[in-house]
């Protein structure tokens, strides 16, 4: 439904030129929810507003639902607009109207006569729970109210494609999930493709089925979310992880990891598990089987998209034949092992 | 006091509303499209025209930097033009009208200023024409700001009004000089500024209300 080919944004010219972003390819297939995460200043923002040609990439093609928007006049364009619908991190709405004028406002946009504005508006407002709010300005709302009048303002044109762009930043956890859950119920109920770029991996946890990492410019990483919580191929993708499941190896331990093994040191590991692993007594049978102790510092059960992801960090206690046997085993039951370093036994 | 001087400075009054009125709605009506022609034509803006924008900018200050006094007698040429004359109340309200029309539109402009970008965003988002963004977001948007622009305006007019005698115009202003100030009625003087403060009173909260009306934030 959206593909990115080759997409550049450039901005200025010469050596003091800022790449915004750097050859990006995407593919985004219909009915999906792809979420992109990156740090501030990544290029999360000139990513989503590339797409509906806020900005104009320097490079590449845009293509969504077959037509390249990047070869279109700019009456095509606007027309080609209609069929992407985009919400914003502070919403935008017009506070000289009412709730019921703003999500009619695309449609008056369109030329939509009046009485098919008030059959079209009636059903979103009721989508998005909004219909007894119809007569309320917007100053009279809560910002989790306002993201919804423009989420069905964003519906109004029935576009193909959402665009979310970090439509829940600036809410509070509860209205965050509970906007996140409308996103979901418009995704499942009216087929829509929603692309949206966040920074929280709560929103990617909650509602993506892909998930891009981007960072300075470049798409770095690019799963399925439940393989991306399991096991990120970047550096950058396990930051965020750890630093999203506070899964991090307690402080002293960290001072006293060294990066190479010695001849009395014990790894320490990053373990994921998922799907039937999980419930399978995998550790026990580790200790039994290869002779290890495990010591468990830190573990932790998440559920992602249905699927049941455990992730440990534990120091396996034994001698290094024993230990790296440990390892093989582990790795032949497809359980993600990250060595995080090593310690001195008995320190 | 007599009866014709209570005729005279009711026939002032109406001088001075005539005047303030006629210059208000011809300054709004050309001030309002000029200061939008000042903010969409700003670099970045939807209808970027850097170079015509910096001219545009250029004359609409030199208009503001003229004295209305000075600005009154250089354009005596112009009014005669207009008028057909180039003394009376008539005659007054032509460079009041060129006074306000730079003021207005900065003003507009300004009030332009102040919605957030985000909100021509979304409506390019939304795939909205130029003009629709003109119409539909960024003058619904500024109504509030834009009122309060004309209540300024509307104010700085009743005392521009004040130098109309200068040619001839008539007006409260014209009646407090020549019976206040050269007969030494001091009655006189202070009647036509009582006015003056009244009628200036109630345009602001005329315009005050207005605002509120136009403001739902």
């Amino acid at each position: 439904m959206i593909k990115l080919e080759g997409v550049s944004k450039t901005y200025g010219a010469g050596p003091t030129a800022v790449h915004a972003l750097k050859n990006i390819d995407l593919e985004v297939p219909k009915g999906a929810i792809h979420g992109v995460i990156g740090l501030s200043g990544a290029g999360k923002s000139t990513l989503i507003r590339c797409v509906n040609l806020l900005e104009r990439p320097t490079e590449g093609h845009v293509i969504v639902d077959g037509q390249d928007l990047t070869q279109q006049d700019s009456e095509a364009l606007r027309q080609s607009r209609h069929q992407l619908g985009m919400i914003f991190q502070h919403f935008n709405l017009l506070a000289s109207r009412t709730v019921f004028d703003n999500v009619a406002l695309p449609l008056e946009l369109m030329g939509v006569s009046k009485g098919e504005i008030r059959e079209r508006v009636t059903p979103l407002l009721d989508l998005t729970g909004l219909t007894d709010k119809a007569t309320q300005y917007p100053a009279q709302l809560s910002g989790g109210q306002k993201q919804r009048v423009a989420i069905a303002r964003a519906l109004a044109s029935r576009p193909k494609v959402l665009l979310c762009d970090e439509a829940t930043s600036a809410l509070d956890p509860q209205t965050t999930a509970s906007i996140l859950e409308l996103l979901q119920d418009i995704n499942r109920k009216l087929g829509l493709t929603i692309l949206l770029i966040t920074h929280e991996m709560e929103v990617v946890k909650s509602i993506c089925h892909r998930v891009g990492l981007i960072s300075d410019g470049e798409l770095v990483e690019e799963a399925d979310v439940g393989d991306f919580f399991t096991a990120p191929a970047t550096r950058l993708g396990r930051d965020f992880l750890n630093a999203f499941l506070e899964l991090e190896p307690p402080q002293a331990l960290v001072e006293r990891l060294e990066e190479t093994p010695g001849k009395h040191t014990h790894p320490v590991v990053r373990l994921a598990f998922s799907g039937a692993n999980v419930a399978t007594p995998l550790i026990s049978r580790l200790a039994r089987d290869s002779g290890v102790d495990v010591s468990i510092l830190q573990a932790k059960v998440e559920s992602i998209q249905g699927r049941t992801l455990g992730l440990m960090i534990a120091e396996l206690i034994g001698t290094p034949e024993t230990t790296s046997q440990a390892l093989k085993q582990l790795e032949s039951h497809n359980i993600n092992v990250e060595v995080l370093g090593h310690v001195q036994r008995n320190a | 006091m007599s009866s014709a001087m209570l005729e005279l400075i009711l026939e002032a009054t109406l001088d001075t509303l005539y005047m303030v009125a006629l210059s208000g709605a011809v300054s709004a009506v050309i001030g309002i499209p000029l200061g939008v022609l000042l903010y969409v034509t700003r670099p970045g803006q939807i209808l970027a025209q850097p170079v015509a924008q910096r001219v545009l900018g250029v004359v609409t200050n030199i208009g503001r930097s003229i004295p209305f006094i000075i600005l009154m007698v250089a354009i005596i040429p112009f009014t005669r033009f207009i008028v057909g004359s180039s003394i009376g109340t008539n005659a007054a309200i032509v460079p009041l009208i060129i006074a306000a029309i730079p003021f207005v539109a900065r003003l507009v402009e300004g009030a332009l200023n102040e919605i957030s970008p985000g909100l021509i965003e979304a409506a390019q988002a939304m795939g909205a024409t130029p003009l629709q963004i003109i119409t539909k977001v960024l003058l619904p948007e500024a109504k509030g700001g834009i009122i309060n622009g004309l209540t300024i305006t509307v104010v700085t007019l009743v005392s521009y009004s004040a130098m109309a005698g200068a040619v001839g115009g008539g007006g409260l202003g014209d009646l407090g000089i020549r019976y206040g100030y050269n007969r030494f009625e001091p009655l006189i003087m202070l009647i036509t500024v009582a006015i003056l403060v009244v009628m200036v009173q109630g345009f602001q909260s005329l315009g005050d209300r207005l605002v509120r009306k136009a403001d739902h934030k």
